[in-house]
């Protein structure tokens, strides 16, 4: 490309122009096929079906941000290579500042993809925080470092809880919950902020001191998934993990009508005590979340 | 107190003098202390901006080691390179140092007290003892917050964002948790004052002709940051007065057990966090904006639209800090959501514009200008990534993950890409030399390819489900691979920097650069580099938001869409 000394006017730009603005809108249209199969974007399908809906979230949003980035990323990269100087050539570029027309479409179009996302975001929040009738009731209680499910008898209603299991840092805890059914858990921390995270089922929330805050899962597959503290909550921070396991409803009665009978709290501090001991002596532990789990 | 007087013969054309300045100042030899002295008691905005600059930049580069440590320590599973407790100082002071006391104090107390005083032609800030004060706070408020890795204790592990109740006597009874709280208190009265002085400077020491819709973006920018500052950093520090009560005089504002409320600090950190996210970025964005039309030999193209979607940023920034507790349970989610989501409306129209500016330019793709459209770049990626987030059902999965690390991340490598673009544009005019093209262009890219490598991976560990702040993991191998990624990425980012200090060596004195290098368009490029005393010898008459352009190149003027021909009524630079 020959330097041109000055450009007062653009009109012999234009087919050149025309051309590569059709090769920028065949890449923006192989990008949008290729979102409508519809990739995950690096997320999980997710467990639950609240989670599930989350995913979907992503997948719109994705597909929004994939096509708005690389659209404004070529414009940037084309805008810095196409008018870059070339050596020895001292003009001056015509001293545009406004377009009004312009400057107005780059700001309504994206009010409207704004209004688009916030429509989609409430439709899958109101899923996600959806209150329906619970089948099984679990208090999740957090501490420093670790993690009490507190199961309630047979009827949940009863205030007086049933019987808990309680573990802590590569203890792993783990929490049964049934397939297929609304389980409603009550989360709340004993000490300082924690997190309550569980990947596979694209979810989180706080368990806050004094504030007892409530989520609603129902597991769409069987499985052993793995859950850790998200929230800095101190020291051994890094290894406050837990595990969910999903069974069916019948197995899940089964092994719940066997605890009930069993001992109220299923207590697994006490017998490690030799764990905490090399934990706080500083001794690196290599701590194994077991197998199978997600 | 302007009189219109005959520019010396080499100038040509008729400028406005500022007779005082002329009288008292008009030598070249200011007399006063010199050395270390001049340093200790100067109230020149210049010397204090240029304090400011090194210090922060040594704050940068401190708060890199600590995260080249964090990236050594997850570079394999089950590392045992520190402990899980240096392992939470050192995080916490890697992200305390960064935000408190580099990307602030290098915007809104390095290159802004340099460069806004000369960009409206005043001699210097309004409150030049106040602007010494807040440097003095700033750095004693630095010295404060590092000491804390010599107490016994250490340094404050509980996180930049110190949530209570964990940041109590309690949780945290170390006396690096003290120090952290008083050098907060003592950086954020220093910002209150910079933000003071700011806006002062902005509305009472304009040159004549200096309108308020003729000052450049960059200046704009640090006037609407001043006005943030007052509005936020006030609530940070009472709720630290606070959180100190809490630790020392046994008040119960944070704790449950005395009719506490632990959230209350969630919601008085963020409602200084947010808008802080802004005052860190916006100079930045005024940085990248002054370079890129610069470099482009264009004026910035919809320069009131970038003014008005400052503002709108600002105003929306104070609506939108619980976006950092949707997964408290105890938040309004929609109205956080869609305040939050506004907010890509007017940064979409200032990348746009910033596109706009290059375009039909003459885009010199010098190091500054690479700078800057690195920027850009990781800038859209960091504002992509953080419209998720802005979702709540999105933001529950990620929350607190590497996923929200990478899209900080790529948001404050750009910051520190707008701030390279900026030393490198303005450092010329502050020392009268040019910094080293070759060397930085090789800073650039590892810079740039570094940051990508470090963020890219970071973005998929968060999705797979790695949480922040913890020092070890061990369940996925993965996890690995990318984290040896990332910490690739840190490292060239490290290297970047030494060719920066390099850079900075190898140049100082070798290259003038004579007063305006660039040909750059806005006030400051018509003094001397480095600016005499009080600033100006005479200035140009100010016609529009570019006055050097306008006196360098009077046929050359600003068209707004439609006008093909110039209709050029008179020649820029003749007074009316």
């Amino acid at each position: 490309m020959q330097s041109k000394p000055s450009r007062p006017s653009t009109a012999g730009r234009t087919p050149a122009r025309r051309k590569r603005l059709g090769v920028l809108g065949l890449a923006a249209a192989a990008i949008l096929l290729s979102g409508c199969t519809e990739p995950n974007f690096g997320a999980y399908k997710s467990v639950t079906s609240q989670g599930r809906s989350t995913f979907h979230l992503w997948q719109g949003f994705s597909i929004a941000a994939v096509i708005i980035g690389t659209f404004t990323l070529l414009l940037i990269v084309w805008a810095a290579l196409r008018y870059r100087a070339r050596k020895g050539d001292e003009s001056l570029p015509r001293q545009t500042q406004y377009h009004l027309p312009l400057e107005v479409t780059y700001t309504v179009i994206p009010i409207i993809i704004v209004i688009a996302l916030f429509a989609a975001t409430v439709v899958v929040e109101n899923k996600v925080t959806a209150e329906p009738p619970p089948a099984t009731l679990i208090k999740v209680y957090a501490f420093q470092w670790g993690w009490q499910f507190t199961y309630p008898s047979r009827d949940f209603a009863s205030p007086t809880p049933g019987f808990s299991i309680r573990g802590q840092t590569t203890q792993n805890p783990e929490m049964l919950m049934p397939e297929g059914q609304n389980v409603r858990i009550e989360l709340q921390s004993v000490d300082v902020v924690h997190g309550f995270y569980v990947r596979q089922f694209n979810f989180s929330r706080y368990a806050l001191p004094g504030v007892q805050n409530f989520f609603t899962f129902n597991a769409q597959t069987t499985g052993t998934f793995f859950g850790q503290c998200t929230q800095l909550c101190g020291l051994y921070h890094s290894l406050m993990w837990f595990r969910i396991k999903v069974v069916t409803p019948a197995a899940y009665q089964q092994w719940l009508a066997a605890e009930l009978a069993a001992a109220p709290i299923k207590d697994s501090i006490a017998q490690n005590q030799a764990i905490r001991a090399q934990l706080d002596a500083g001794v690196p532990v290599k701590p194994d979340i077991g197998s199978g789990v997600k | 107190m302007t009189e219109i007087i005959e520019r010396p013969a080499s100038a040509g054309g008729d400028v406005l003098v500022d007779d005082h300045a002329q009288l008292d100042h008009g030598a070249h030899d200011h007399h006063g202390p010199t050395g270390i002295l001049k340093w200790l008691t100067s109230t020149d905005h210049k010397v204090i901006g240029l304090s400011y600059t090194v210090t922060s930049v040594i704050m940068l580069v401190i708060g890199g080691l600590l995260a080249e440590l964090i990236r050594i320590q997850l570079a394999v599973p089950n590392s045992s390179f520190v402990s899980l407790a240096e392992y939470n100082q050192l995080f916490t002071m890697h992200g305390s140092l960064m935000i408190y006391l580099f990307a602030g104090p290098f915007a809104f107390g390095g290159l802004a007290n340099i460069i806004v005083p000369l960009q409206i032609g005043a001699p210097d800030m309004a409150f030049p003892r106040l602007n010494a004060l807040s440097y003095w706070l700033y750095l004693s408020g630095s010295l404060l917050m590092l000491l804390g890795f010599v107490t016994a204790g250490g340094a404050a592990d509980f996180g930049w964002v110190g949530y209570a109740p964990l940041s109590n006597a309690i949780y945290s009874p170390g006396a690096g948790a003290d120090l952290w709280i008083a050098a907060l208190m003592l950086t954020g009265f220093s910002a209150i004052f910079t933000g003071v002085n700011l806006c002062a400077t902005v509305f009472y020491l304009r040159a004549p002709g200096m309108t308020m819709f003729r000052m450049p973006i960059f200046t704009w920018n640090l006037l609407v940051v001043g006005i943030l500052i007052l509005l936020a950093f006030p609530v940070l520090t009472a709720g630290l007065v606070m959180l100190y009560c809490d630790r020392h005089f046994g008040t119960h504002i944070y704790t449950v057990p005395g009719g506490g409320v632990p959230v209350l600090w969630q919601h008085i950190f963020w409602f200084w966090g947010h808008p802080e996210v802004y005052i860190l970025a916006l100079p930045f964005f005024g940085m990248v904006t002054e370079v890129i039309a610069a470099m482009s030999k264009k004026p910035v193209f919809g320069y009131k639209g970038m003014v008005f979607a400052t503002i709108t940023i600002a105003a929306l920034s104070l609506g939108v800090w619980a976006h950092h507790m949707f997964t408290t349970g105890v938040v309004l989610l929609p109205f956080f959501s869609i305040m939050s989501l506004l907010i890509a409306v007017p940064t979409g129209i200032k990348i746009f514009n910033w596109i706009g500016t290059m375009w039909g330019g003459k885009v010199r793709l010098n190091t500054a200008m690479l700078f800057a459209i690195g920027f850009v770049i990781t800038f859209l990626i960091g504002g992509l990534t953080g419209i998720y987030l802005a979702s709540p059902p999105l933001d529950f999965f990620t929350h607190d993950t590497y996923f929200v690390v990478a899209h900080f991340h790529s948001v404050v490598l750009a910051l520190v890409m707008g701030g390279m673009a900026g030393l490198y544009y303005w450092g010329p005019k502050v020392t009268g030399y040019m910094l080293n093209e070759p060397l930085g262009k090789i800073q650039f890219w590892l810079w740039f390819i570094g940051a990508q490598m470090m963020v890219v991976p970071q973005y998929i560990l968060g999705l797979n489900g790695m949480p922040r702040r913890v020092a070890t993991y061990v369940h996925d191998p993965q996890w690995a691979a990318l984290n040896q990624w990332a910490t690739a990425g840190a490292i060239l980012m490290g290297v970047s920097t030494l060719v920066f200090v390099v850079n900075f060596v190898y140049s100082w004195k070798r290259v003038p650069a004579g007063d305006n290098p660039w040909d750059a368009q806005t006030l400051e490029w018509f003094t001397t580099s480095p600016p005499p005393h009080h600033n100006y010898y005479s200035l140009p008459p100010i016609r529009s938001e570019r006055p050097t352009w306008d006196y360098n190149h009077p046929n050359a003027k600003t068209l707004a869409h439609g006008h093909h021909e110039a209709p050029d009524p008179a020649p820029a630079g003749a007074t009316p």
